[in-house]
């Protein structure tokens, strides 16, 4: 934002082009062997949990999974023991399936609404004092998750008393009722960078299109609905997603929150029950991280399009 | 699993049953109906004394998770459908953390199983656990030793039961091994050297060892510690030092470190099957004494729920692919055990949640548990024909022998600080090569000062 | 195969979802209503109230509370009983144990923003305009898909040990034998072990830094290009003269992101070495001893220090924005 001019929230026609230039020049031979070195070694280790993941226990605890290569040996044992096992502690993934994405949704999207009233007032409704609240908002992000655990517990099971006036009550929340805590966990928790990145995209909106429509006497909510909104849906997309992997892969959360039975608890939670009291369980470890995997990123791959445009759109541009 | 897969499938069809209601039961939708019929039955009789609390729930959380939690769960289910209540279970790796923030929060289970009195006193210190119930009282003082009830009682009041245990003072051998080679089991401690110096001079690294176990790594070690201060020290002295009136540096303490030094940092005799000294603090406890099969290693001390952690199809007997001995002192006639176990600590005082204290502290509990698979209790009512592993056996009879003096693992009784943190550390760093008496120093500084 | 699957049992989660969807569903359009109830020009302090309130009240009690509460039983003993002065801040800075975890703390903080930035720059600049350009860009993104406990997972795989006479079973070990070396336990030794670690939040976090700077790069006016080009710059100058001063917000974003997220950097630490062998940081010491030991104090007082970190970045990116206005 400092030495470019302030970018359009459309990508200017020659820019595209132009960059492509920029690369050109720099890909020669041996920039592309970097490139797919890089590449190499960012997939690898994944491909290894993969193929390990299929791999049959004792072989997986004996030999590297290279030596598949030699003596290709394959089983779908792991994924059926992790699916279908039959031992309450082994298996019955898809409960816990179910509970991911019951917890996940909502855990999105109020963060994302929120974020966004938040994010659009802090840019655009022009008020005293509100650098100071995005100064704030910002610093909490920095406001260790740890620590916060304990105030949001007794926040639920006891509510919230002023010098033994009680002014809200305890929530007594029981069985799927309990999702609701963690949505609210994850909710608060998500704010601070939601501002923050949703800001970051709102502020550089040309400031003639909102005028304009000021001008056509457009309420700020008409604003919001109509011209921001629309333009920021990639910010949000951008948003949405690193929410999603967040909520999906976040384990302390869940622990305190959600509990550990499969009345509410996410897969997360059953991944590292299954990691066991017997250590190193590879096989089961292989193929539950990669099931828990799967979801995430077949959400990136199908998003990412929105993901990048949203970031092309200028809005990281601080 | 290898180890559990048989009991485990014996009780599946039982356990199916009970899987749909923990599914089904969330909660305020599903009435708990199937006292309903159940009562009055025969089958029902040992459970009348605890009374009915139809639709009543009592949470449990512990460190106990997996195939072992499923063997409660499952031990549990004739009283739950009997007294009508339901029983909530669950088990968290990171059990010692999340009960405090549970507490903290002011959402503690009802019930807690607590691996350490250390703790559990903690939790009492600060106010949050209730006192036992009478009958509970009644049923610890009648099934367990004095020694045992006195690690659920704070200042002269007693807290929690005893629940399961362990027996740590072993090691771990291949009986095939030692008959092959001509080797004896050792009756004390020079027996024990002379025999280490033996089998390294055939070329086999005698010994091996992992203390690898995430956050809690250098737990296995702290024990070799404590079971050798055990017997150098005396029980009494044994209890100074956990108590601090014996300063962690002090010199006996540096003493028996360097006894365990003697073997444990000794590259002739360590890492069999792993590597150098070092090695052991990168191998998974539950990994340390495998070479034991595989003939690249001949010891290992570890407790007697190691017996759970051998590859499939290892037989765990006096004539079978390992077993166990006692570990030796300097006089063969003093047999000091080193031992740890659960305590069932109550955060809420609800006769449904006393019923099920009470019904966990009586040995038919025990003894259903038992008859499901591996389980050791110091519990009096416990009857040995149901132990499943012959080592599980043992361990009943040297807990039972009223001649047996029984110390719980010091690390579980000093402040968390100490014994869940720079005790572990410290071993560490001793296995990774930092000096005795640096690392002994390290510790002793760290104690809390209050 | 025994399914077990009892679909019925799990309707009233779906139920509890459906509630949640129409809750939010209810709760923005209530808010939208009250924004167009109130007039347009006057009050933009009413306006600004109604899409603040609710970011601001559940940042209060998600946040702020936790943060005073944090900041006060900083300066409390272990069972928050009585007042001990700085005796927490004395302990972290004095006891070798703490100092360790703060050093440690600070090694992340200083290589993983510059690494992240590096590798993703790098990798963003080499791959741009090629024809596989999205495609190499999803390969090094996708770990950011997997949670950090998976990575831990994948990462302990590749640095696993065996002895020297057996076979590998970790990556780096069979390379390290392949090349005639001997296997080493990677984790164990520091400070090296550190270098290992952060290389996993590296492998994480890279994807991040590719898709944002790549975009960046993608939005350098063209004029800038053409002009530099015409003055006949050669690569490596086209980087350094044109490239990186057009993207350095971008950069800079990359960089804070990185920074905090070091600075409360928990579960690989957690998962790979359970903060042994001097590899503990402060966010896994504070859980340490505000919970496994029962030291709330001493807990506090390294998530204070945490604060007070990071408060440097903070001033910076305000000043940042500041200049960027003007």
């Amino acid at each position: 934002m400092t030495s470019v001019p302030p970018a359009a929230a459309a990508v200017r026609p020659g820019a595209r082009q132009a960059a492509r230039r920029v690369g050109k020049r720099l890909s020669g031979r041996a920039a592309s062997a970097v490139a797919i070195v890089i590449a190499v070694l960012w997939t690898t280790p994944t491909f290894g949990l993969f193929l390990s993941s299929l791999r049959p226990e004792d072989q997986i605890k004996t030999t590297g999974w290279w030596s598949f290569f030699s003596d290709p040996q394959l089983t779908l044992e792991n994924y059926r023991e992790v699916l279908f096992g039959t031992s309450s502690s082994s298996g019955k993934m898809a409960g816990f399936l179910i509970n991911s994405i019951v917890i996940t949704i909502p855990s999105v999207l109020f963060p994302l609404a929120f974020a966004a009233f938040a994010a659009y007032a802090l840019a655009w409704v022009p008020f005293r004092g509100r650098n100071g609240i995005y100064i704030g908002v910002f610093a909490l992000q920095v406001v260790p998750l740890q620590m916060a655990l304990v105030p949001l517990l007794s926040f639920f099971s006891e509510g919230v008393s002023v010098f033994g006036l009680q002014l809200m009550p305890a929530w007594e929340l029981e069985g799927p009722a309990r999702f609701a805590q963690v949505w609210f966990a994850h909710t608060c928790f998500a704010l601070p960078f939601g501002v923050f990145l949703l800001h970051n995209f709102m502020s550089e909106l040309p400031g003639e299109l909102i005028e304009a429509a000021r001008v056509d006497g457009a309420g700020h909510g008409v604003i919001f609905r109509r011209v921001v909104l629309p333009l920021i849906a990639p910010a949000l997309a951008t948003f949405g997603i690193f929410q999603f992997l967040w909520v999906w892969n976040d384990l302390l959360v869940a622990l305190i929150f959600a509990g550990g039975t499969s009345e509410s608890a996410p897969m997360t939670v059953r991944l590292a029950q299954m990691a066991g009291t017997r250590g190193n369980e590879w096989q089961r470890l292989t193929a539950g991280a990669f099931v828990s995997l799967v979801i995430p990123l077949a959400v990136f791959l199908s998003m990412q399009r929105y993901f990048v445009r949203g970031l092309l759109a200028g809005g990281v541009k601080g | 699993m290898s180890l559990l897969s048989r009991p485990a499938r014996t009780a599946l069809v039982a356990g199916t049953a009970g899987l749909a209601l923990v599914a089904a039961g969330c909660g305020s939708s599903e009435p708990s109906a199937p006292a309903a019929g159940g009562g009055t039955s025969a089958a029902c009789a040992p459970f009348e004394k605890f009374g009915k609390h139809d639709g009543k729930k009592v949470s449990v959380y512990s460190s106990i998770r997996d195939t072992e939690a499923d063997l409660f769960q499952q031990t549990w289910m004739p009283f739950e459908k009997c007294t009508g209540m339901k029983i909530t279970y669950e088990g968290a790796g990171e059990f010692e953390a999340q009960i405090q923030v549970r507490s903290d929060g002011g959402n503690p289970p009802d019930l807690a199983f607590f691996p350490q009195p250390g703790l559990l006193q903690r939790f009492v210190a600060a106010g949050r656990l209730k006192p036992a119930p009478a009958e509970v009282k009644r049923l610890a003082e009648q099934n367990w030793s004095p020694d045992w009830a006195k690690y659920g009682t704070v200042d002269g009041t007693f807290y929690a039961a005893p629940l399961g245990a362990s027996v740590k003072s072993f090691v771990w051998y291949s009986p095939g091994m030692f008959k092959e080679k001509g080797w004896a089991v050792p009756k004390t401690w020079d027996e024990l050297m002379t025999l280490t110096d033996t089998i390294a001079g055939t070329g086999v690294k005698p010994w091996c060892a992992g203390i690898e176990s995430g956050e809690a790594t250098g737990w296995p070690a702290t024990d070799w510690i404590e079971d050798v201060l055990l017997r150098e020290l005396g029980p009494e002295g044994y209890d100074d030092w956990v108590a601090h009136k014996i300063p962690f540096n002090a010199p006996e303490v540096v003493a028996a470190v360097d006894k365990v030094g003697a073997i444990l940092k000794n590259e002739r005799f360590v890492n069999g099957g792993y590597g150098p000294v070092k090695s052991i603090a990168g191998t998974a406890f539950q990994e340390g004494g495998v070479p034991i099969t595989e003939g690249r290693c001949a010891l290992h001390r570890q407790a007697s729920f190691y017996a759970n952690f051998w590859p499939e199809g290892t037989t765990v007997a006096e004539d079978g692919d390992v077993f166990a001995f006692y570990l030796p002192g300097n006089d063969p006639a003093e047999k000091p055990v080193l031992g740890a176990g659960e305590f069932v600590g109550a955060f809420t005082d609800r006769p449904e949640v006393q019923a099920v204290q009470a019904y966990l502290a009586t040995g038919d509990h025990a003894n259903a548990r038992m008859k499901l698979g591996t389980y050791v209790s110091a519990n009096k009512g416990v009857d040995i024909a149901n132990a499943q592993n012959p080592i599980d056996r043992l361990s009943i009879e040297m807990l039972h022998d009223p001649d047996t003096v029984f110390r719980f693992d010091g690390s579980d009784l000093m402040p968390a600080a100490v014994g869940a943190g720079t005790f572990w550390k410290g071993m560490t760093d001793w296995i990774n090569g930092k000096d005795t008496t640096t690392v002994l120093d390290f510790i002793e500084a760290s104690w809390p000062a209050s | 195969m025994n399914l077990d699957f009892d679909f019925a049992a799990e309707q009233p989660k779906l139920l509890q979802l459906l509630y949640g969807v129409v809750a939010f569903c209810a709760v923005v359009a209530l808010l939208l209503l009250l924004l167009d109830r109130a007039p347009m020009r006057q009050r933009a302090r009413l306006h600004a109230a109604v899409l603040l309130a609710p970011a601001l009240l559940l940042l209060a009690i998600g946040l702020i509370v936790p943060a005073v509460r944090t900041t006060l039983l900083s300066f409390m003993s272990g069972d928050g009983a009585s007042w001990v002065g700085l005796d927490n801040y004395v302990w972290m800075f004095t006891r070798p144990e703490a100092v360790t975890v703060l050093r440690t703390t600070l090694i992340w903080v200083a290589l993983v923003p510059l690494l992240v930035t590096a590798v993703g720059l790098l990798y963003a600049v080499l791959v741009d305009g090629s024809r596989f350009e999205s495609a190499a860009k999803s390969l090094v993104f996708l770990p950011m898909a997997v949670s950090f406990v998976g990575a831990g997972i994948i990462w302990k795989f590749v640095y696993a040990y065996r002895p020297e006479e057996s076979e590998q079973i970790g990556l780096l070990n069979q390379v390290v034998v392949a090349l005639g070396g001997t296997p080493r336990q990677w984790l164990l030794e520091p400070p090296l072990n550190t270098l290992f670690l952060i290389v996993v939040m590296v492998w994480i976090q890279a994807g991040f830094a590719t898709v944002v700077l790549s975009a960046a790069i993608k939005g350098i006016p063209a004029e800038i290009v053409e002009a530099a080009r015409l003055d006949g710059a050669s690569p490596v100058q086209m980087f350094f003269r044109v490239t990186l001063p057009s993207i350095r917000p971008a950069v800079l974003v990359v960089l804070v992101t990185q920074s905090i997220g070091t600075l409360k950097l928990f579960d690989i630490v957690r998962t790979m070495t359970g903060g042994q062998f001097d590899t503990s940081v402060i966010a896994n010491e504070m859980y340490n001893q505000a919970f496994r030991y029962g030291e709330t104090g001493r807990g506090a007082a390294l998530a204070v220090f945490l604060f007070a970190l990071v408060t440097p970045i903070v001033v910076y990116q305000i000043r940042q924005r500041r200049e960027a206005v003007r």
